[in-house]
């Protein structure tokens, strides 16, 4: 196909290196190469049958294992998820949550059982989940001073905190900004027969952001210290590079619901053990309606329980297999003269 | 001395070479001195005070867009025309203010890098304008000097008044007025080349009372006062007077000599500037180039507008429910979202101003989903077109090897635009016709001689065998290159009559008298070189040139004139010799269009009277005696096979005149010739038809008005890709129609619609010249033909017959006219071919216009001459051939080719792919902007409509520029769906540009579906897939960060995959571009995220840290990159099967290999092949009829 051309311009190139050589150097006769006459040896691929096929059929036969796999890790995790929001709060206040969380008389303590249902490896991982709480809002997100979060010396760097800037008078918030401000103050504390379990908060933040985005000489300095609390304080003899809490926390959320890791249990739960937890159930979610649950989870190769990607994996084989024979029937049944003319869009009109 | 023997001949005074006539109507003189005829020029002093007070312009003429100082500004105002430029510089600089979603510097950095790109392609442009305007400015004329000198001095300098000298084969600097030449009668030759493509001189003559300034010295003390018309794009018309020695004499086109016209076979003239620069007729016609743009392009706008909407739609909404959201928040002074501190909030979050903080989110939202625009698309394209047309112009196939001339696209304006072509308006002389006639064939005696072959016959004779003769064709342009005749004007070859060999064959003395017709009977000047003794002639047309230098080749050689007399060398059969022989002329009937011949009167040695008689077939077939009649069986026959070859066909006859018949004659003629009323020439041909009777005929020329090569294969070719083919030319209505036989543009068989105002009754309005009267019975008479055609068309239509149009230029006047434009275009575009004949450059435009508002369709325009550049600046597209002269063409126009055939490549196989490069370029530029966007505004519902982008600022403002515009541009340089050579073996592709199934908006909105779809499936899964679970094995949960660059490679996977699946021709470099293109996205990630946290913020350490070790991140994408891409592959798999479009059907036949079975590839041509068409095939189509 592409010979008969190749060779005819190569024909035109050997006729003029015969021609002498001045005529060539004040020639305008463009050179010939197989880039500037567009010849480039190229794959021209086609959608034949053969291969539209083959590809279907490679797609499921590769997604199919891989979404047993991925489904079968996601059932092996075990997930306890409990909402307490609702029921943390006493019943003298249901209908007026808001001034329970919001008092600083009322007792927030609250006992909570859960069972586990399928023994749970160490490490077992809690998390808080909250509901309808936007961390991805824009004021929410620029709130914050990622200058000041890293190094003493730009302490004063808080233009892009308001309105958790400053103090009445003037000095720095450390951290400033709406995110630090709200951290979340929950807490909670796990027995299972009796026992007290050990939570550890070691390792909870991803490693760079206690590394490099939270100062270790960066401590806390006048934080809650306004007329309005946000949430939790912090201590402030601790840098700010080992306030892990916070370090998780900052590190805000995607969408509207999200988990957060509190910490980790280090011990093994097995099958029926019955946990007592007990929450300080301080976070205000009450005022916008958010859910508060506590999870607690293992993970496995593919992170922890979603069955979605497996599903997706499945699926995805499925159609692949499904449309491969459908594209094998429709072949064998409407074959047809490839590349008929009268198929053609504009033939339909003028013709007949 | 000077001039020679030539000077001794009085050219003005011999019959033919029509001078104007000196008879001006007196009421247009009258009128110098009123309004719009204003002008005084002070010959010889340009200083003087009155001349000064005047400020008439300069000689400076200027083609440039922009100077030094207007640069800046208006370029930046050109660019910021563009509604998405603009667009983005509005949001460019609101991204300094705090409503902007992301940092200013990564708005505004990919817009300056987008236009400082265009301003520098511009600048560049115009730079090369300018080097030319340098050149024809610096030009050198001489310039009369005080005391009597003349010396050269640039052409910028001019001033109006000055007194130049032009010589020989120089080009007039400005309008001149004629004062004197090197000849005494001050006559001149010009070349109007420039002006009006022809090139046959034109005589100019001063006035009387000039004439004598024939030394440098004698403007010592010249003076004379012109006082004439206005400034004005009227080529032909000129009116003013002068004033010299206190005389008044009057001024006529006669001695006005146009800039840029050329001085010819004239020692020199002195002239006298009266207009200058500007002022100047030849740039006074010339319109500012418009700039063009194409179709595809306004097309462009409108999608842009489109999504402008859509995009104003969706910030609109995301506005309203992030003001019902933030109104929200604070409900009775309690704060809902209290973590957002609605209770110390700015404007931008206010709830208690919730209708204004929705207004600045509307604008934030207007950033944000600025995305949608692809910012990038104006400057790649572009960058893509300048590239296509590096490769137009180093296209071997368009290089002219014997001018050394490769194509050149001047523009990269209308690539696309090429693939697109719907009509092609060409010009005639110069551009099919090589502008030489060649003597090529005769019938004597009843007897065919010759054996040249007609460019059509070879096209024909390829025809035959296979259907596909490409490489048969090049044989044959290669063989009548090599058997070029030496001699300019003959392609003459028969043994039988050559060298003499005529005097054996049967009817010798009837071959003696035809030769000799030849040589006698015409109106040429023959020009004897002193030294070599070689005559060669000076003729009115080009194929009188012919038949003389014919006459000359089979030894009857013509080479002295007088006023009286022609003196030939000729052979004598007797004796063998070369004998010289001289023929008394007594008269000469001049040829014209309703005689359709020409004769003359001699008498010959033997004190016979002849008359001599050559004309078109029509005309002379009647005038044969009884007896003259003997080969007229033979003659017709072998007249029609010339003409249907392609040739120009006279018969030539001749009778004795009996003395006193003669004397008769003579005195009736005389009488006539010296009558002053205004029906002379009536009274002239009705004696000229008397004696043109009873004539013998000898037998028929035929001349080839020398076609370019290969073009009517390639006019051939244009028709079956349904290209319509109309020919503008200012031609006779006979030249034209020959051509279109040449060009098999017309046929035997096809019927012919012909407008023309020729009928009686309107040449006889024309006599008693009463213009009122004329328009409207022209009027009346074009509508009534126009009517009529129409009628003839509707009353065959479902036919098999063809029709052509043949108008004239003074019906194409009344055509034109508003009210019957309509009717004339309607019936224009039904016929399979048009021809215009004699029309002016502005008709020219016109039509061009008519043509290209009236269909709305895409029209190209072919020319070489500069009465071409209005047609070529109207058309869409523009095509200047760069022929042998004249640079005014190619100056005004788009694309520059050496030769017609050349069209062929440049439509069909560079306008095929540009069209499909560029349309393919833009769809999927929105497609990937669409897809891009659509995230983001996903996001955005999640986000309680706040604004926050779901990527970091790099990743948004990078995205055009580096993860998914070089695929893009790669595939608008490379792509192509079939090779070149199926390109120009299935012509019936190039319908898919003109039919624009490429870039409906049908496929436009795919795209974008596709884009929207492909945003869902991404988003959803996404979201889904990393929604509240740990990511890793750590126990960590996925945050904006992760969600934001998974996201993220995702988009840069599939759209590169994407591209992947549309691209049909996969080289080295697309390879590199695609995996590079997601190389390059891994490798950012890797080098941003190394950076310090403070600039690299959410991304810092993301890839290394948070995605490449969590196995999640690489499943998800895998699972979201495949199932994005599944619709559209297995929609395409379907269209390719059972759905095929042309291009895919070639693709079909070249994997199945049947390209080499002509039968199948007939079928897939059959569509081509339209008895109602022009062009070869379809002659032979007819025929085997």
């Amino acid at each position: 196909m592409a010979i008969t051309g190749a060779s005819s311009s190569g024909g035109a190139k050997d006729g003029t290196s015969d021609s002498s050589s001045v005529a060539r150097r004040n020639s305008k006769k463009p050179k010939y190469s197989r880039f500037t006459q567009q010849e480039l040896p190229a794959c021209k691929p086609i959608l034949t049958p053969g291969w539209v096929i083959t590809t279907f059929i490679s797609i499921g036969v590769i997604f199919i294992p891989i979404g047993l796999a991925s489904l079968f890790a996601s059932e092996r995790v075990v997930e306890i998820i409990d909402r307490y929001d609702e029921d943390c709060v006493p019943l003298n206040y249901t209908y007026n949550k808001l001034a329970y969380i919001q008092s600083s008389e009322t007792n927030k303590t609250c006992t909570k059982r859960l069972i586990v249902s399928k023994q749970m490896k160490s490490p077992v991982y809690i998390y808080y989940q909250l509901d309808n709480f936007y961390q991805n809002h824009r004021r929410y997100v620029k709130s914050r001073s990622d200058k000041q979060l890293r190094s003493k010396a730009s302490e004063d760097d808080t233009s892009t905190c308001k309105p958790e800037a400053v103090t009445e008078n003037n000095s720095p918030i450390v951290p400033c900004g709406l995110i630090a401000w709200s951290l979340f103050n929950d807490t909670y504390g796990f027995s299972v027969k009796n026992k007290v379990l050990e939570v550890s908060k070691k390792n909870i933040a991803w490693k760079s952001d206690q590394d490099n985005k939270f100062g270790s000489d960066v401590y806390p300095k006048n934080f809650q210290s306004g007329g309005l609390i946000g949430g939790a304080k912090l201590n402030a003899s601790i840098p700010l590079s080992e306030q892990e809490d916070l370090i998780v926390w900052m590190r805000t959320a995607a969408l509207p619901t999200f988990r957060k890791l509190y910490g980790k249990i280090e011990t093994d739960l097995e099958a029926n053990d019955e946990i007592t937890v007990v929450i300080q159930n301080n976070y205000n979610t009450y005022s916008f309606g958010g859910k508060k649950r506590l999870v607690l989870s293992t993970t496995s190769w593919i992170g922890g329980k979603n069955d979605f990607l497996g599903v997706a994996y499945l699926t995805v084989g499925g159609l692949c297999l499904f449309l491969a024979i459908s594209f094998i029937l429709l072949y064998v049944i409407k074959p047809r003269p490839l590349g008929d003319p009268s198929y053609l869009s504009w033939n339909r009109g003028h013709t007949s | 001395m000077r001039g020679g023997k030539r000077r001794k001949l009085n050219f003005s005074k011999l019959y033919s070479f029509r001078c104007g006539k000196a008879s001006m109507k007196d009421d247009d003189h009258s009128q110098i001195g009123g309004p719009g005829f204003s002008r005084v020029v002070y010959c010889n002093e340009p200083d003087r005070f009155e001349a000064g007070i005047r400020k008439y312009v300069g000689n400076y003429v200027r083609t440039t867009k922009y100077t030094v100082a207007t640069f800046l500004p208006k370029s930046l105002f050109e660019q910021f025309r563009r509604v998405a430029n603009f667009y983005f510089l509005v949001t460019g600089i609101l991204a300094f203010t705090p409503l902007a979603p992301y940092t200013a510097v990564s708005a505004i950095l990919p817009l300056i890098v987008v236009i400082g790109a265009t301003m520098v392609k511009e600048g560049i442009e115009d730079w090369r304008r300018k080097k030319q305007d340098i050149e024809v400015n610096n030009r050198k004329v001489k310039l009369y000097q005080r005391d009597g000198v003349f010396d050269y001095t640039e052409w910028k300098n001019l001033r109006v008044g000055d007194i130049v000298k032009v010589e020989k084969d120089e080009f007039f600097p400005a309008d001149l007025i004629l004062l004197s030449s090197s000849y005494d009668d001050a006559i001149c030759y010009v070349e109007t080349m420039n002006l009006d493509g022809e090139t046959n001189l034109k005589l100019k003559q001063a006035l009387e009372v000039t004439s004598f300034l024939h030394e440098d010295s004698n403007f010592f003390d010249f003076k004379a006062l012109v006082k004439c018309e206005d400034p004005n794009a009227n080529l032909y018309s000129f009116i003013g007077s002068m004033e010299f020695e206190e005389q008044q004499y009057p001024l006529s086109p006669q001695q006005l000599l146009l800039r840029d016209s050329k001085l010819r076979n004239t020692d020199y003239i002195y002239g006298a500037v009266v207009f200058t620069g500007y002022d100047t007729k030849v740039i006074q016609n010339s319109t500012d180039p418009p700039s063009k743009r194409s179709k595809i392009e306004k097309k462009m706008d409108r999608i842009i507008y489109f999504l402008f909407c859509v995009l104003f739609l969706m910030a609109f909404v995301g506005s309203i429910l992030f003001g019902i959201a933030t109104e929200d928040d604070l409900e009775n002074g309690r704060s809902k979202r209290w973590y957002l501190r609605p209770d110390d909030s700015t404007v931008f979050f206010d709830p208690k101003q919730a209708p204004l903080a929705a207004f600045f989110h509307f604008l934030t939202a207007l950033m944000l989903y600025g995305y949608f625009i692809p910012i990038s698309l104006y400057v790649s394209i572009e960058i893509v077109k300048v590239l296509q047309t590096i490769f137009i112009n180093q296209d071997i196939h368009m290089y002219y090897e014997e001018a050394d001339k490769p194509a050149h696209a001047r523009t990269s304006n209308l690539n696309e635009e090429l693939g697109q072509v719907d009509t092609i308006l060409s010009d005639k002389t110069g551009t099919l016709t090589c502008n030489s006639m060649e003597f090529i064939k005769c019938s004597v005696a009843g007897t065919a001689y010759g054996r040249g072959v007609t460019e059509v016959e070879r096209a024909m004779d390829g025809r035959d065998g296979s259907p596909l003769v490409n490489e048969k064709a090049n044989e044959h342009i290669k063989d009548s290159t090599d058997s070029k005749s030496p001699v300019k004007g003959f392609n003459f070859k028969d043994e039988r009559i050559m060298n003499g060999n005529w005097v054996n064959e049967p009817h010798a003395e009837v071959i003696q008298k035809f030769f000799r017709l030849l040589a006698i009977c015409h109106t040429a000047i023959p020009e004897v070189d002193e030294e070599t003794g070689k005559v060669s002639y000076e003729a009115e047309s080009p194929d009188e040139a012919a038949f003389v230098i014919a006459a000359r080749e089979l030894g009857f050689e013509f080479y002295k004139r007088t006023q009286t007399s022609i003196s030939l060398h000729e052979l004598d059969p007797g004796s063998g010799n070369r004998v010289e022989r001289s023929y008394k002329l007594l008269n000469v009937l001049e040829f014209n269009s309703s005689r359709k011949r020409m004769s003359v009167i001699i008498r010959d040695k033997e004190g016979k009277i002849l008359i001599l008689c050559k004309g078109a077939d029509s005309v002379m077939f009647g005038r044969l005696a009884k007896n003259g009649r003997e080969f007229e069986e033979e003659t017709r026959e072998h007249v029609n096979e010339y003409a249907d070859a392609g040739l120009r066909t006279l018969l030539l006859a001749y009778r004795e005149v009996g003395e006193e018949e003669y004397k008769e004659f003579n005195e009736k003629f005389t009488e006539a010739k010296n009558s002053v009323s205004a029906d002379q020439e009536t009274l002239i041909d009705e004696v000229a038809e008397n004696i043109e009777r009873d004539l013998t005929l000898l037998g028929a020329t035929a001349v080839e008005d020398k076609l370019q090569n290969g073009v009517p294969n390639c006019i051939d070719k244009l028709a079956q890709a349904g290209i319509k083919i109309w020919v503008l030319t200012g031609d006779k209505m006979e030249t034209a129609i020959n051509i279109g036989f040449a060009c098999s543009l017309l046929r035997q068989g096809m019927k012919q619609i012909i407008i023309n105002l020729e009928s009686p009754q309107i040449q006889a309005l024309e006599k008693a010249g009463d213009k009122a009267a004329i328009s409207k019975a022209s009027k009346e008479s074009v509508r009534s033909q126009i009517t009529e055609g129409k009628a003839q068309l509707t009353s065959s239509s479902g036919g098999s017959n063809a029709f052509a149009l043949i108008i004239d230029g003074k019906s194409l006047a009344y055509a034109l006219e508003d009210n019957m434009n309509k009717m004339f275009l309607d019936l224009a575009i039904r016929c399979a071919s048009v021809i215009c004949c004699r029309s002016s450059p502005k008709q020219k435009a016109l039509v061009t216009r008519l043509v290209k508002s009236g269909t709305g369709r895409t029209t190209l325009a072919i020319g070489d001459g500069a009465n071409d550049v209005g047609m070529l600046q109207e058309a869409d597209i523009g095509v200047g051939i760069s022929g042998v002269e004249g640079m005014q063409a190619v100056m005004s126009s788009d694309v520059a080719i050496a030769q017609f055939r050349y069209l062929e490549r440049l439509l069909l196989v560079h306008g095929h792919w540009c069209y499909r490069r560029i349309s393919s370029m833009i769809c999927y530029f929105f497609y990937k902007n669409v897809t891009f966007g659509f995230t983001l505004f996903l996001y955005e519902a999640y986000a309680s409509f706040s604004g926050q982008p779901a990527y970091n600022d790099w990743f948004l403002s990078l995205y055009n520029v580096f993860f998914s515009s070089i695929p893009v541009v790669a595939m608008g340089i490379f792509d192509q769906d079939v090779s070149s050579r199926y390109c120009l073996k299935f012509p019936l592709l190039y319908q898919e540009g003109v039919q624009n199934v490429l870039f409906s908006w049908r496929r436009i909105l795919g795209w974008m579906l596709n884009g929207f779809c492909s945003a869902l499936i991404i988003f959803f899964f996404c979201t889904k897939a990393l929604e509240l679970q740990a990511f890793n094995n750590d126990g960590q949960t996925a945050g904006r960060d992760i969600l934001g660059g998974t996201m993220y490679t995702c988009i840069v996977w599939v759209v590169n995959l994407q591209i992947a699946l549309a691209i049909s021709y996969f080289t080295l470099v697309q390879h590199v571009v695609i995996w590079g293109s997601v190389a390059i996205w891994y490798l950012f990630l890797l080098a941003y995220g190394a950076m310090s946290p403070t600039t690299s913020t959410t991304a810092y350490k993301l890839l290394i840290e948070d995605l490449a070790p969590a196995a999640s991140f690489w499943f998800v994408t895998l699972v979201v990159v495949i199932s994005t891409l599944i619709p559209y592959f297995s929609y395409s798999a379907i269209q390719m099967h059972f759905f095929p479009m042309y291009h895919e059907m070639i693709q079909w036949i070249r994997q199945n290999g049947q390209s080499n079975d002509p039968e199948f590839c007939d079928l897939m041509r059959q569509n081509s092949l339209r008895p109602t068409t022009v062009g070869f095939t379809a002659r032979i189509a007819a025929r085997t009829k």
